[in-house]
């Protein structure tokens, strides 16, 4: 009986963990594929925020939950627009932009969200996505039901994954978006567009930041609250240092963070006397350490940071 | 094809630091129109509304300077941690910190001597803040740590923290709410002006005011921190030690946040709850920035953001624009004084070609 319970414990983990990284790899791949241009987006964790509260007002409005993500993905690309328009346009400084965005795109998540829905006492829901179970593979011992009854943005992400990443390592766009990110002199030279590449990179990037941000309101949660994100757009910011600016082990980095999230809600569910704000710093002290652990020897795409100007040519 | 190019420019004359802010909030004001009237208020009564609830009545204008205290301390914060680039994002969770110790110490001091209380308090919170922020200076300097990223993650902890002693052994007895027990009569800051909250820690931060100018302008420090900011490189071949620079930049910056929790605690609640910031750390990053991380930009600038969070609440009562405007007009102000400064360096030249 005891042996039941711990297989259904360690496939219930499996699965909450696929579920608690999916923001994060949504997340983690668009700051990937800014900061590999040269850009680093900290208005990440707005951006979400902005995606979960459109995804939710439009599911909500016009029944689709689809024309939600959609929506979502919209939001995060105008906003990726905006810090393009900022940070590669006029080259102001890439932290205070996106900061300034993060703070910008808060408080406008939160204000049309009141404007839509006042102040309910009950907080509106909607019917959010269900999972689906892939047949045959959910039928695998232990850890088929956990990694293949997921919901479809889940399964969409693992996808994604070795998409950016034969993007930017297996084509002529990736190589001009890396060598944009590393040398925009040399890039230039060549005859690739680095304003360009890098706001084309800012808006495809947001687009995923905008959906990771809508999947904790339409797939985890069913509704929206003002703290929904919690701090997991800076979490991605620090799985890509931690994944050395590659989507594979970024994406590593996210399932950590995933596995300890998912560890911590079925702790608190066990009811340990321990209270549930330890298990929730976990995740955060964790990836402190796990920053702690590599940024010695990290890679930082030497371009980050640094506005280009084509007349201040190596100013 | 006409093709827009960025071209520096000349330095402008003195008195374009006085216009140059003043027309970015005009531009703010006029671009956050947007939101106010898709929300249904009227251009000029929500803006009346909005100054005169900040400003029209005396408990008014006394509630704008204490919503301005926090601000202000968490403003300079950043602004000196910036200033030697020190990307300190964490003043919220050194505000936090703060008031956890202030907490402590005001609850727990009854035996001390009634002078001696506030000092304690005032010192115990400071020395959180700090330290909280030394922890990542520390893991920037010796470990190459993205000082962005952890003191970012670092407020979360704090959060935490706070959560698990305040259901834990900070909790009121007897209460099942996350809030500790009241802090003791002499741990509380003096109210100076009658029928108000106008209370000593406003004085404290405009006194913080003077010391972070003077510490800029006169001292050696000051010198050596700004110097670490501009070229951090050169800063060490000049001889500086640069870690301990950025080690005693983040003390001064965590304890001015680590201030701003204490007056939080020590005047307005009394007592420490989960919500005792709504996010002033995070508005003292937009501050620091809005006052070009000068102490006297810093102190008009979180005048500035007082004036528009106290008068969202009378501007929402009577027009019905959500108060979250007050957020979504220091969002866009950032961006416009960002741009606004972009242009006091550079010119748009129009090339044909």
């Amino acid at each position: 009986m005891s042996e039941l319970l711990d297989i259904a414990f360690i496939s219930g983990l499996i699965g909450a963990t696929m579920r608690m990284a999916t923001p994060i790899i949504f997340a983690t791949l668009g700051e990937i594929l800014s900061e590999r241009a040269g850009v680093l987006n900290l208005g990440i964790e707005g951006i979400m925020l902005m995606g979960a509260m459109t995804g939710f007002l439009v599911t909500f409005s016009s029944g689709s939950i689809w024309l939600g993500v959609l929506a979502a993905a919209g939001v995060g690309m105008l906003l990726g627009l905006l810090m393009a328009f900022l940070a590669v346009y006029l080259g102001l400084s890439q932290h205070v932009s996106g900061l300034g965005i993060t703070l910008f795109a808060t408080g406008l998540a939160m204000f049309i969200y009141r404007l839509h829905f006042g102040s309910p006492t009950v907080p509106p829901i909607i019917q959010p996505f269900k999972q689906i179970t892939i047949p045959l593979l959910s039928k695998i011992p232990v850890i088929g039901p956990g990694l293949f009854t997921q919901y479809s943005l889940t399964y969409i992400a693992w996808l994604l994954i070795p998409a950016i990443s034969i993007l930017l390592y297996r084509t002529k766009i990736g190589l001009k978006i890396r060598t944009v990110g590393e040398n925009p002199v040399v890039a230039d030279t060549v005859g690739v567009n680095v304003l360009l590449t890098r706001t084309l990179c800012l808006v495809a990037g947001g687009a995923l930041m905008g959906v990771g941000g809508a999947f904790l309101t339409l797939a985890h949660q069913n509704m929206f609250l003002i703290d929904v994100i919690g701090g997991r757009g800076w979490v991605a910011i620090a799985m890509v240092i931690f994944g050395n600016w590659d989507p594979l082990k970024g994406a590593f980095g996210a399932l950590i963070f995933g596995f300890l999230d998912g560890l911590q809600l079925r702790l608190q569910g066990m009811g340990i006397a321990i209270s549930f704000h330890v298990f929730l710093m976990i995740p955060y002290l964790l990836t402190i350490v796990a920053l702690i652990s590599v940024s010695r020897k990290a890679s930082v795409p030497a371009g980050l940071l640094k506005p280009y100007r084509r007349e201040e040519k190596g100013g | 094809m006409i093709r827009l190019r960025l071209q520096k420019r000349k330095p402008l004359p003195a008195w374009a630091k006085i216009v140059i802010p003043v027309a970015a909030i005009l531009v703010t004001l006029i671009l956050s129109a947007i939101p106010i009237l898709i929300a249904g208020g009227h251009f000029w009564k929500s803006y009346y509304y909005l100054f005169y609830g900040a400003l029209g009545t005396r408990f008014n204008l006394l509630e704008t300077f204490v919503k301005a205290s926090p601000l202000l301390l968490t403003g300079l914060a950043v602004a000196f941690a910036f200033r030697a680039k020190f990307w300190n994002i964490g003043a919220e969770g050194q505000l936090l910190a703060g008031a956890l110790a202030a907490t402590v110490a005001g609850v727990h001091l009854g035996g001390v001597p009634t002078p001696l209380v506030l000092p304690l308090v005032i010192v115990a919170g400071f020395l959180a803040g700090g330290l909280w922020a030394v922890i990542p200076a520390i893991l920037k300097t010796k470990l190459k740590v993205d000082d962005v990223v952890s003191t970012l993650l670092m407020n979360y902890v704090m959060i935490h923290i706070m959560g698990a002693l305040l259901f834990g052994p900070l909790q009121q007895p007897g209460s099942s709410w996350p809030r500790s027990a009241a802090i003791i009569k002499a741990a509380c800051y003096p109210i100076l002006m009658p029928r108000s909250r106008f209370h000593m820690g406003i004085l404290i931060a405009l006194f913080a005011v003077f010391v972070i100018w003077f510490i800029n302008q006169k001292t050696t420090f000051g010198y050596r921190s700004k110097a670490v900011g501009v070229n951090i490189r050169a800063a060490h071949f000049g001889g500086i030690n640069t870690t301990s620079v950025i080690v005693w930049t983040a003390l001064i910056s965590g304890g001015l946040a680590g201030l701003a929790g204490v007056g939080e605690l020590c005047a307005i609640q009394y007592r420490l709850i989960m919500d005792i910031s709504p996010g002033y750390g995070y508005s003292g990053i937009v501050i620091a920035m809005l006052g070009n991380l000068h102490p006297v930009g810093v102190l008009f600038s979180s005048l500035f953001f007082s004036v528009i969070i106290v008068g969202a609440q009378t501007m929402s009562r009577m027009t019905g624009v959500p108060t979250y405007i007050a957020e979504v007009i220091q969002g866009m102000s950032l961006m416009v004084m960002l741009i606004f400064l972009l242009f006091t360096e550079y010119k748009i030249k129009v090339m044909k070609k």
